[in-house]
């Protein structure tokens, strides 16, 4: 690790204030930096805390959609989501492992955009409105590849909002090293149309298998499923544990799966 | 009723109070005043040609001491190899050298280029990504069979070839073996690998080198299974520093598998640069140095052929292997695919005729060496497959199979030139039918199959040789080292006892089995008796623990020093009872005269031999303090049999243990608990190297595999409970134990038994074209195999 300076605001208007220095950089529960400043893989003259920001977590229903602060961790996600959205707190409580659920962030999986990460697939599926300091971001408006993101320089995930589906389910085929989803499925149903959101899978991120929300708007079953065409292998990740032809074969198992699961 | 002491009983581990509070004395542990820190440079490509190493910067910076290219050793010895082979043509192996630091070329991603010595590790480690290293790119050799195939790229362009060396075994017998394949009823032929392993034990390796000008001593700390042999390999091949002015502590060891038997470059490092700065010099490995410089396990690429007559009688056997040396030849590289490998390739089997061919190849990757089994999981695993591939194309029970060729006569001489002292294969097989419930399988079949998922049974059986071994013997087959063991029981006036052994725990529990010994002996208290183990300084020359040697080795050599004590405590007890020597008994730690009711107390006797006023001076010396060295005449086999039962998910091709159990015969057990953690161990080893774990170049030679995100360790949901039986005892007829050593079973048992299970799997579920899946068996792996 190299030196680096860090500051803990606790508003997120410090926190931008702060940001707003040269080569400062936002940490939220670190799972992923501070792995990476371990290795010696970045070099951050600061970094700026945003898990002092009291503001920024909890887990809040209004009506149909379930808001959740963007320093609101998984443990908790997991905890207090469960009886509102069940399909959600599911996914929070398989990332990792205790120690990575008690300290890894909403707003820091989202901001980070790990193309193996989980949350995006529950944000894609679900419509999910992405708020920042500056505006409101539409999950497809926001994901634009691996690490990608429509976040501005020194812009905060302060708030995740899910339209609450009637069904939902996240199925997960893990990776057997890192254990992040070789391909994850969430599949959210709403009265009106089924959302299905891909992570793990392919070279541009996360995405939403379109083939299967239009087959299963129309019979939410895991037959509607069975006779979809796997997703174009040839866009998928292929590496040493998973080719692509692997991969798309598992977003149609784990589609199936999490229709046959969803509560 | 188990005992509660003493050999037999499952006495708790004491060194555990220490290691589960904190207060465990690892080598990172070790801080000497003054010291300052390494940070290695190491090549980021696989193969290239050095053209200097521009270290004026790093020199500049902060905090630095001193920076140190290869040039600083070019009057230092090379690490040394310690076995040679002979090859099938009467030719020594080739045998490069292996600089401390990289000179005129680098060889593997993590061949150690400089080194830089700082005030802090924080100033270490900056001023080492200062330093430029001028490399021009080679060609990487990665592949075995094309690295022998071809000349175009060299590893050692000194040597003209890539192969290290081509053996036969036995080379006599290989017109015999192909004329009995080439006649025999029926040949199952199976090609196969045995992937690669990083061994990653939990602490990583450490190395703090120190000088003392007072004594011109050197002190080298290290996180090593044999300090006395790192003492010689350093002292006598690298650095030229006599023993008496070179002590090695291996202090706590947080797990060794293996890859702590080596000597490294690191720690010649430390010691030499201690000597130049003088000045304490401290490494810590990082996991990601681990995975680029601890000597990998396995990385064999076999076929093998199995001869058949119409009877489903083995006639002949004929592998051809090629073995992984990686880029240079590690302390006992070349003796792993050949004495570990080639004569247990018999297996449990009385197959008369057999030929081993092994080529070992030099490759642009981290060295290669034993990992817990040794060129033993290697020999089982392909035998106990191909057996398993012959029985589904004979149509015969793969139980039955083994049973009609099993060895029943003991001692039995393979043709591989070992011989069995003693064993029984069926008692195991039996006892194994038993407590993996094979009665019950069926219906678990189906409950599996209600569920969708696929279930299969693999069973296999092993034999290893353990307790390494005659030293005349290994010297003709190239060790440059004896393998006998030490030990000096040293009893203290008031008749606690400490053992200084040669042998060293990093794991194994040592400090509470090898007392059980003594104790038992004398018939004292356990807690009466101390291990002290690791520093050279106050232990007799030992050659250190690996190869499940450790009990028949060193508790033998601690065995006939206890007996040296008795025999003199018993002529100091005489004496005060003024007894015949003959007549004196030693029970429950007192000795008493034969047919009286004079006894005197263990006590008693150790306090005469320290305050000699009644003591007969004239025939025996004051002192009660005696070494032994015991030299093997023979290695122990160690056999058994497992079973694994696993799921398959059809649809994604995830296997699943779910169930385990294991048969041994380790001959005699001192602490049936200590074995059970040991066999539990191992076979979690085996199911990560059969599903998990695999260690994976791409072809310029980059790692893949180098961190825990992409190399699968095996965690605790991957191994179901396993069921061990010990209870099949035919005790080892030739050292005073009667024990065979259980270390590396598991690992060595399980790997066979867990893809058998798999391939039966998926038959079940009429995937019939499936004959084999390597290792790992990976979701994508199954799955691919499944689809044709």
């Amino acid at each position: 690790m190299y030196a680096f300076e860090i500051e803990r605001p606790t508003s997120v208007a410090e926190a931008v204030t702060a940001l707003g220095t040269e080569e400062a950089q936002p940490l939220g529960g670190g799972q992923t930096l501070i792995p990476t400043l371990k290795q010696r893989l970045a070099m951050p003259s600061k970094l700026v805390a945003l898990t002092a920001i009291a503001d920024m977590k909890y887990v809040r229903r209004d009506g149909d959609t379930l808001a959740i602060g963007g320093g609101t961790t998984h443990g908790t996600v997991a905890k207090e989501a469960a009886t509102h959205f069940p399909g959600l707190a599911g996914l929070a409580a398989r990332i990792g492992d205790p120690a990575v659920r008690n300290r890894g962030t909403i707003g820091g999986s989202i901001a980070n955009n790990d193309p193996s990460a989980c949350y995006p697939s529950a944000a894609l599926a679900c419509g999910a409105t992405i708020v920042t300091n500056t505006r409101e971001i539409a999950a497809d408006d926001y994901f634009q590849g691996m690490f990608m993101t429509a976040l501005e320089e020194g812009e905060i995930v302060t708030e995740v909002r899910f339209p609450i589906p009637e069904k939902s389910a996240y199925m997960k085929f893990e990776q057997i090293a890192s254990r992040f989803p070789l391909v994850g499925v969430f599949v959210a149903k709403y009265a009106d149309r089924v959302g299905v959101g891909v992570t793990g899978a392919s070279n541009d991120g996360v995405f939403r298998w379109s083939e299967a929300e239009e087959a299963l708007a129309g019979d939410f079953s895991a037959d509607a499923v069975a006779g979809l065409t796997a997703p174009d292998a040839s866009d998928m990740i292929s590496d040493l544990h998973g080719t692509g032809a692997y991969r798309a074969h598992l977003i149609g198992v784990m589609t199936k799966r999490g229709v046959a699961a969803a509560s | 009723m188990p005992k509660d002491h003493g050999i037999g009983a499952s006495t708790k581990r004491r060194e555990d109070v220490r290691f589960l509070t904190g207060a465990g004395n690892y080598t990172d542990d070790v801080n000497v005043w003054g010291q300052a820190y390494v940070a290695f440079v190491r090549s980021d490509v696989a193969h290239g040609t050095l053209n200097g190493v521009d270290t004026a910067e790093a020199e500049a910076m902060p905090g630095v001491i001193r920076v140190f290219t290869g040039k600083d050793f070019e009057g230092v010895g090379s690490i040394p190899c310690g076995w040679q082979i002979t090859d099938r043509h009467g030719e020594p192996m080739k045998e490069p050298p292996h600089p401390v630091l990289a000179q005129g070329k680098v060889r593997h991603v993590g061949d150690p280029i400089a080194a830089v010595v700082a005030e802090s590790l924080q100033e270490a480690r900056d001023a080492a990504d200062a330093v430029v290293a001028d490399i021009s790119d080679l060609p990487a050799v990665v592949d075995m069979k094309q690295a022998v195939a071809s000349s175009d790229t060299l590893v050692h362009d000194d040597l003209g070839t890539n192969l290290c060396y081509d053996w036969g075994f036995v080379e006599e017998n290989r017109e015999a073996v192909d004329k009995a394949i080439q006649e025999a009823a029926h040949v199952t032929t199976l090609e196969l690998v045995n992937n690669r392993l990083v061994a990653n034990p939990m602490e990583p390796r450490v190395a703090v080198g120190d000088y003392s000008r007072a004594d011109d001593m050197s002190t080298l700390y290290t996180t090593s299974q044999n300090p006395h042999v790192i003492r010689l390999l350093m002292g006598a091949f690298v650095l030229g520093i006599p023993e008496h002015k070179l002590r090695v502590v291996a202090p706590d060891v947080g797990g060794g598998f293996g890859t702590k038997i080596f000597h490294y470059a690191e720690e010649a490092f430390c010691t030499f640069a201690a000597r130049q700065i003088k000045r304490p010099v401290k490494w810590t490995s990082t996991r990601g140095e681990a995975f680029m410089s601890d000597a990998h396990g396995r990385d064999h690429v076999t076929k093998i052929e199995l001869a058949m007559d119409a009877e489903n009688n083995f006639t002949a056997l004929r592998t051809e292997t090629y073995a992984n040396m990686g880029a240079y030849l590690s302390t006992f590289a070349p003796s792993v695919p050949t004495w570990l490998h080639g004569t247990l390739m018999a297996g449990n089997y009385k197959t008369p005729l057999i030929y081993v061919n092994v080529k070992a190849v030099f490759t642009n990757t981290v060295p290669v060496d034993a990992y817990r089994g040794a060129g033993r999981p290697e020999a089982t695993y392909q035998l106990e497959r191909v057996i398993d591939k012959a029985a589904r194309e004979r149509g015969v029970d793969p139980m039955a199979l083994r049973r009609q060729n099993f060895i029943t006569e003991f001692p039995y001489a393979t043709p591989v030139a070992v011989e069995y002292d003693t064993g029984d294969y069926n008692a195991t097989l039996d006892k194994l039918e038993e407590i993996a419930d094979l009665a019950g399988f069926d219906k678990r079949r189906a409950e599996s199959e209600a569920k969708g998922k696929l279930r299969g049974l693999g069973i296999n059986c092993y034999i290893e040789a353990c307790g390494i071994a005659p030293s005349n013997l290994v010297g003709q087959l190239g060790a440059r080292a004896g393998l006998y063991e030490s030990a000096t029981v040293r009893v203290n006036a008031t008749g606690s006892i400490s053992v200084m052994t040669g042998s060293h725990s990093h794991g194994q529990g040592h400090e509470t089995s090898f007392p059980q010994v003594v104790a038992e002996m004398l018939g004292i208290p356990e807690d009466q008796v101390d291990i002290v183990h690791g520093d050279t300084a106050n232990t007799p020359m030992g050659m250190g623990t690996y190869g499940s040697r450790s009990i028949a080795v060193g508790g033998s050599a601690m065995v006939r020093a206890t007996e040296k004590i008795i025999n003199k405590a018993k002529k100091i007890a005489a004496h005060l009872m003024e007894a015949a020597e003959a007549d004196i008994e030693l029970k429950d730690g007192a000795f008493s005269v034969a047919g009286t009711d004079k006894s005197v107390a263990w006590g008693d006797v150790c306090l005469a031999a320290y305050v000699p006023h009644n003591y007969p001076l004239e025939d025996i010396e004051p002192g009660l303090e005696e070494t032994a060295f015991y030299d093997p005449s023979n290695f122990t086999y160690p056999s058994g049999a497992y079973c694994c039962e696993v799921e398959v998910d059809p649809e994604t091709g995830h296997v699943t243990v779910e169930r385990f159990a294991a048969a041994d015969d380790f001959g005699n057990v001192i602490n049936p608990m200590i074995v059970e953690g040991q066999v539990h161990g191992g076979v979690a080893q085996g199911i990560g190297q059969a599903l998990l774990e695999n260690c994976v170049y791409d072809e310029t030679g980059q790692l893949l595999s180098a961190s825990y995100m992409d190399y699968a360790m095996p965690r605790a949901d991957n191994v179901p409970m396993v069921t061990v039986d010990h209870s099949c005892q035919t005790p080892c007829t030739h050292n005073p134990l009667g024990v065979k050593g259980c270390g590396e079973a598991g690992a060595i048992g399980s790997p066979p038994s867990v893809i058998n299970a798999v391939i039966d799997a998926l038959h079940s579920g009429g995937f019939t074209h499936v004959t084999h899946i390597d290792m790992p068996a990976t979701p994508n792996r199954v799955w691919a195999a499944m689809q044709g």
